[in-house]
């Protein structure tokens, strides 16, 4: 039993769909919401390590560590922008954030 | 042979039922916990694939940083979580129906992609034996011809750090601060006074 770059590539589609689902169910809970970038982020990074593996290049690698850098600074400014609406409004429901709508 | 096969199905299996599980556990501490079970799975995965130090660092940067302050936040926030959940039965239909649409397209360009596309002439993840290791060939690559992105990435991190301060920072009325503007402006003609006393008399306030 040959494990090959399809399943991986499967393994990290059927993560990516369940990060989509997740902001679709949870439209009204930011931090699943954010939680459920982190996964299709984390997808990706699979999608980039496997090809990455199985065409011997080592960018692939380059490259996730990036996109991991750039998913690490997203939850850091998320979170902060998290703290300071709930300090304003008490609350964290982002289908009231149409207030900031101007 | 087959215990590599064993390994990725089990690490694949722990990775998307953990993933199911964020998105629908009732507490947001018990979501954020399967999130970590997610990423040590996925590093499983990597160090599968031979990318060791990937795999290191996800559960340094991820498990180690991002997911303990999700947990912080989380933990900090006092939010009704159950009101927050209102709408899940009622976005599913469509949620599942567009899920289910992205899940099959992407599967089926997968399979062609690994079948005959880009990646057909691949005869199978990278050998672990043979010169440099894992984290030799990412610094070499990473230090010479990705050095500026590197620094890019730096900056990335920088800026994201004084967004966070500056976003959370609060400002309370009715603390003494140091003002140091006002210290380094002092001169000796504002902060001493030179008196001479007579001997026997004291000196008026």
């Amino acid at each position: 039993m040959i494990i090959g770059l399809a399943h991986y590539l499967g393994v990290a589609a059927i993560l990516f769909t369940i990060g989509v689902f997740g902001i679709f169910v949870n439209r009204k809970n930011v931090i699943v919401i954010l939680m459920s970038i982190e996964l299709i982020l984390l997808a990706v990074n699979i999608n980039l390590v496997a090809f990455s593996a199985y065409l011997h290049d080592v960018v692939g690698q380059i490259y996730a560590l990036f996109v991991l850098t750039v998913a690490a600074a997203e939850a850091a400014v998320g979170l902060a922008i998290l703290v300071t609406f709930f300090r304003n409004r008490g609350d964290i429901a982002v289908d009231d954030a149409s207030v900031m709508r101007g | 042979m087959i215990l590599p096969a064993i390994a990725f199905y089990l690490l694949a299996a722990i990775t998307i039922g953990a993933g199911l599980a964020v998105i629908s556990a009732r507490n947001p501490v018990h979501s954020v916990l399967f999130l970590i079970t997610a990423f040590f799975s996925a590093a499983g995965l990597f160090v599968l694939l031979g990318a060791e130090f990937l795999a290191m660092i996800l559960v340094v940067v991820y498990v180690g940083a991002v997911a303990v302050l999700f947990l912080f936040v989380v933990m900090m926030l006092d939010v009704d979580f159950t009101a927050l959940r209102q709408g899940f039965a009622r976005y599913m239909p469509l949620g599942g129906v567009v899920a289910g649409v992205l899940a099959i397209e992407m599967v089926v360009v997968a399979l062609s992609v690994a079948g005959g596309g880009a990646a057909a002439g691949s005869t199978g993840a990278m050998s672990r034996s043979g010169g440099a290791t894992n984290a030799e060939a990412i610094g070499r690559v990473l230090y010479t011809d990705y050095v500026y992105l590197f620094q890019a990435a730096g900056m990335v991190l920088l800026v994201a750090m004084i967004g966070a301060i500056v976003l959370t920072l609060k400002h309370r009325e009715g603390i003494r601060r140091q003002a140091v503007a006002a210290q380094v402006a002092r001169t000796p003609a504002k902060g001493v006074r030179i008196v001479s006393i007579k001997p026997g008399e004291g000196l008026a306030p």
